[in-house]
């Protein structure tokens, strides 16, 4: 793919067109545990249930293990892997908590102190990444 | 003729909602959030504007990836509130000044801003919290002190409009509400930001430092903050802070020379710096 000019900020996956593109069937597969009837389905039969969108087979082992960050680098968008973290019984903080593997307690003290600092976060060198 | 009395910006974090709901706006973790809104509050009922102008995104909740318009114009009779998982907030349906958004969407596309119309809409946490915070609590069976006119923005799948594209759209917005014959007093409200991350390994992020001087410029110099790249707000905000660009649509249907009457600024809120302005048009 080519180079795009946010490619060089860490620990971001800026959701643009391609991923869109490549995260339609997860995406539309997560959007529609907003609904009970649906999620009453899904925690029947995953599996079953998963059979109607035509994901890729990687996008959906990566919901079947809830791997929350591969589920974003294979397309998945937060506003829809969201819906599903929610049906687990997890919410936005303790979803981050294990996105940036810091863990619960240790994430929500960081934000109660003021967050993640911009200082050594702004490019991926910072980072020892490429 | 109606007239834009004021804008608003403000974070419209879905725990804030939930914290008004569930009734615990007074622990230690949510006093000081609320207690910056108490001032505005007071502000709302003395302005007592007639209709609100709502610049907010939704959250793939009326528009999931099926269709994805960048301005969305609701003009509607009304707009319930959507079950985003875990149930509707018990707070009343919105209700749109029809006429007005129907002159402002015919004005809005001869002015080359070719939105969007939404005759059928359920709105989320984007358009209720801002609306919860400034007037306080509102029971479901009770009515909003004002009519609603929501613009609804794609800040979800990248690139969201400009920040230059969504001033120009705010002075659009002006004259299109200007123009309209009903004597009204209107108040324009840009909600979202400010700097957060919701996603990935950099989850957290919050630049104080950025969103303060984001909230001089609203005040000092709107032309600075409309020249604002997507990748300064990715790189300094945080991916989910480009929503901050909704608020320029706010500060463009403002006059150049506004007084700043009021400023609440507060980390954190679940992930995200509350961020909040009042500016009344000199």
């Amino acid at each position: 793919m080519t180079k795009k000019e946010y490619d060089n900020i860490p620990g971001t996956i800026v959701f643009d067109a391609d991923r869109s593109r490549e995260g339609y069937h997860l995406n539309q597969f997560c959007i529609s545990l907003r609904l009970k009837k649906n999620r009453d389905a899904f925690n029947e039969n995953e599996e079953v249930y998963l059979d109607s969108y035509p994901m890729s087979s990687q996008q959906r082992e990566a919901v079947l293990l809830r791997d929350w960050n591969l589920l974003l680098e294979l397309g998945g968008n937060i506003y829809y892997t969201s819906k599903l973290a929610a049906n687990d019984g997890i919410n936005f903080q303790n979803l981050a908590g294990r996105m940036t593997g810091m863990g619960v307690d240790s994430y929500r003290e960081m934000m109660i102190k003021g967050g993640r600092s911009i200082e050594g976060n702004r490019d991926k060198s910072e980072w020892g990444e490429d | 003729m109606a007239k834009i009395m004021a804008g608003v910006g403000c974070s419209h974090v879905p725990a804030i909602g939930v914290a008004m709901d569930t009734g615990i706006t007074n622990d230690d973790y949510w006093k000081p959030i609320f207690d910056g809104f108490n001032r505005s509050r007071e502000w709302m009922k003395k302005q007592n504007p007639d209709v609100i102008f709502l610049v907010y995104n939704d959250h793939c909740t009326a528009f999931d990836a099926r269709c994805i318009p960048t301005f969305a114009l609701g003009c509607g009779a009304e707009f319930h509130p959507a079950d985003e998982g875990w149930g509707p907030r018990p707070v009343p349906a919105v209700k749109n000044h029809q006429k007005m958004a129907s002159h402002i969407a015919q004005s809005l596309v001869l002015n080359e801003f070719d939105i969007t119309i939404m005759n059928e809409m359920e709105v989320d946490h984007g358009l209720t919290v801002p609306l919860s915070v400034m007037f306080g609590n509102i029971k479901q069976n009770e009515e909003w002190p004002a009519l609603v006119i929501p613009l609804c923005v794609n800040v979800v799948q990248y690139p969201a409009p400009t920040g230059n594209r969504c001033y120009n759209l705010g002075k659009a917005i002006r004259s299109a509400i200007e123009s309209y014959e009903e004597d009204l007093k209107v108040v324009i409200f840009g909600t979202g930001g400010m700097s957060h991350q919701l996603q990935y390994k950099r989850a957290g992020l919050i630049n104080s430092e950025w969103d303060k001087r984001f909230l001089d410029l609203m005040t000092e110099d709107p032309i600075a903050a409309s020249q604002i790249t997507h990748l300064e707000y990715l790189r300094e905000t945080g991916s989910e802070g480009i929503e901050m660009v909704m608020w320029l649509i706010m500060r463009g249907a403002l006059n150049e020379n506004v007084t700043e009457v009021h400023r609440h600024y507060h980390v954190p809120a679940s992930n995200t710096a509350v961020g909040h302005i009042i500016l009344e048009n000199n």
